[in-house]
């Protein structure tokens, strides 16, 4: 055979013997794959895509809490706590944001509902949804809270339930809508009408006078709600929105707006939302929501698993604008640091405080103490108690107090 | 040469759209049910209290208790001087400052199941009758237009306006 022959011959018998092992019946190595990383859910293709997006299964727990003052005769009629011990940021989810009805959630169609101004105007008005929609409108993050939130905070014996349990009647959205002035010029509204009835489209038609003053100021005709329209238990589609001002008079599903001369007096502004005094009488009328922080994190019913750093972090608002700080004490009010406040400095926003704490495993009190751009500073739950009478259920904003036990848990406690 | 657009609008300061229709005084009426301390806008009809208890009883009484002692749906009655006492009780008769507010009230909410359902005649009776169970007209006293804002309410003094607030 020739050299040239050989070297083909060689090289064939190579390749065959290669061609020869690919061929052959079992795999040169036959024990299972190499062992990777890969969990059960990383070698299954994942769900289809969805309309509109849920939270987690395994985040089933954080739900708000819900309290029925009257059981099954109305099962609407209370309120729905957010759970802030489970929250961060400052943007409550709209699915967690509180609710405070007095007849449930009406299921409006917004083709259908009207809003009428009228009154001490010119020209009265009705309004369908889709005119005000197509009105200019603003932006702004704002907290809102039910003037009877953390009045579960009165009660004899401090509560042993969640932050939210009675802290929750409160939420922070971005809300987007008309302001409220833009309507009342279009109705010609009387130099002389001093006052708003603003009324909603609920079953029990809660109504609450409101100051002509706020309605030029700040107030909104609000549509939207953290960039969707309004949830139906938010005011779905339109509701009034008052900044800074004790929840119930932000009127949901509003439906009719009247001016008028004076106060209406309505139930919600004599017989409830009114503040009783020692002396027998009652403020009424008052309607800024007071400077406020409550830790939400650690916060009753948690347990610090031992000793070590963890972050005391809660939320601060004022009705009166922007929060100037937020103090932290871990011994029960006898010594204060100053919090970081996170984000922008809006007015009547939750700003969310944090502040490194080691924690020695020694018993301590956790406080927060906000103080806002008026100078107001949060109330100890004692001087608070004393301005009123003994079945005050509104405007609590007095200093919240967590204990921590040896024993890592943390606790309700008046301090 | 550039020509000025004459139909450019401003940004920034255009007028809003004004979309709102004109409404007559009739359809308003149906829908004004507010009623200020003065009684204006209280519809024609009138009621006693012997004749609000036969509506009590039936719409009323599986809430808000016999004679409106409550439970479980709030007390309409008593607790009339208890306001500054160490267990202040507070009912519609105790403290609610103006009669008229319930008339408002009942007419648009009430029964809780079923608002906007009582004639104005019913809204009246059952209002003479919560006045009446509180001692505070007669049980054949006639409550009307005329007569309710007349009504003067035990705690009618016992409210401080805090519009414009108070300093703190």
């Amino acid at each position: 055979m020739s050299k040239k022959n050989a070297g083909r011959r060689r090289f064939l018998v190579q390749s065959a013997a290669l061609v020869g092992g690919a061929t052959s019946a079992t795999l040169s190595s036959p024990a299972a794959a190499q062992e990777l990383a890969g969990q059960p859910w990383e070698r299954v293709y994942g769900a289809p895509f969805t309309g509109y997006g849920q939270p987690s299964k395994y985040e089933a727990p954080v739900i708000r809490h819900i309290g029925r003052p009257y059981g099954d005769l109305a099962p609407g009629s209370g309120a729905s706590l957010s759970p802030i011990e489970s929250l961060e940021g400052i943007i409550t989810p709209s699915s967690l944001h509180n609710v405070r009805n007095h007849s449930g959630t009406p299921d409006i169609d917004p083709k259908e509902h009207r809003l009428l101004i009228h009154g001490m105007v010119a020209r009265p008005l009705m309004f369908t949804v889709d005119s005000l929609l197509r009105y200019p409108m603003t932006t702004r993050t704002h907290f809102i809270e039910c003037s009877g939130n953390s009045n579960r905070g009165l009660t004899p014996q401090p509560a042993q339930v969640p932050a939210g349990a009675i802290h929750g009647n409160a939420a922070c959205s971005e809300w987007t809508g008309i302001p409220l002035r833009v309507l009342l010029e279009e109705a010609g509204i009387d130099a002389s009408a001093k006052w708003l009835l603003a009324e909603g489209a609920d079953s029990a038609h809660m109504s609450r006078s409101i100051p002509i003053e706020k309605a030029f100021d700040d107030a909104l005709i609000a549509l939207y709600q953290n960039g969707e329209r309004l949830r139906p238990e938010n005011g779905y589609p339109v509701r009034l929105f008052l900044p800074g001002w004790e929840g119930n008079m932000s009127v949901k599903w509003l439906r009719r707006i009247k001016a008028t001369d004076g106060p209406t007096h309505t139930k919600d502004e004599t017989s409830k939302y009114t503040d009783p005094l020692p002396d027998g009488k009652a403020l009424q009328f008052t309607y800024e929501m007071g400077v406020k922080s409550v830790i939400t994190r650690p916060s009753s019913t948690m347990t610090l698993p031992r000793p070590g750093l963890y972050e005391i972090t809660g939320l601060a608002w004022s009705g009166a604008g922007r929060v100037r700080q937020v103090e932290v004490s871990t011994d029960g009010g006898a010594s204060w640091t100053a919090a970081t406040l996170l984000g922008e400095e809006r007015p009547k926003s939750f700003v969310r405080f944090r502040l490194p704490w080691e924690w020695t495993g020694k018993p301590a009190v956790l406080q927060s103490r906000a103080t806002d751009e008026k100078g107001r500073v949060q109330p100890k739950r004692a001087d608070f108690l004393a301005r009123y009478a003994p079945d005050i259920r509104f405007h609590n904003n007095s200093i919240v107090s967590w204990a921590v036990g040896a024993d890592g848990k943390v606790t309700h406690v008046y301090a | 040469m550039l020509v000025g657009c004459a139909g450019t609008t401003q940004t920034g300061t255009s007028k809003p759209p004004a979309l709102g229709t004109p409404v007559g005084a009739a359809e308003i009426a149906r829908w004004d049910i507010s009623i200020p301390p003065s009684g204006a806008g209280l519809p024609a009809g009138s009621g006693t209290a012997r004749q609000g208890q036969q509506v009590y009883d039936q719409k009323c009484l599986s809430c808000h208790g016999p004679k409106g002692a409550g439970k479980p749906a709030d007390a309409l009655v008593g607790g009339i001087g208890t306001l500054a006492s160490k267990t202040p009780v507070r009912t519609v008769g105790s403290y609610w400052p103006y009669a008229t507010t319930l008339f408002d009230y009942v007419r648009r909410a009430m029964p809780i199941t079923n608002p906007l359902s009582l004639t104005n005649d019913e809204v009246y009776a059952v209002t003479a009758y919560v006045l009446a169970l509180n001692g505070i007209v007669g049980e054949d006293a006639v409550m009307n237009a005329q007569s309710l804002p007349q009504v003067r309410m035990p705690n009618r003094d016992g409210f401080v306006s805090d519009w414009p607030p108070r300093e703190r």
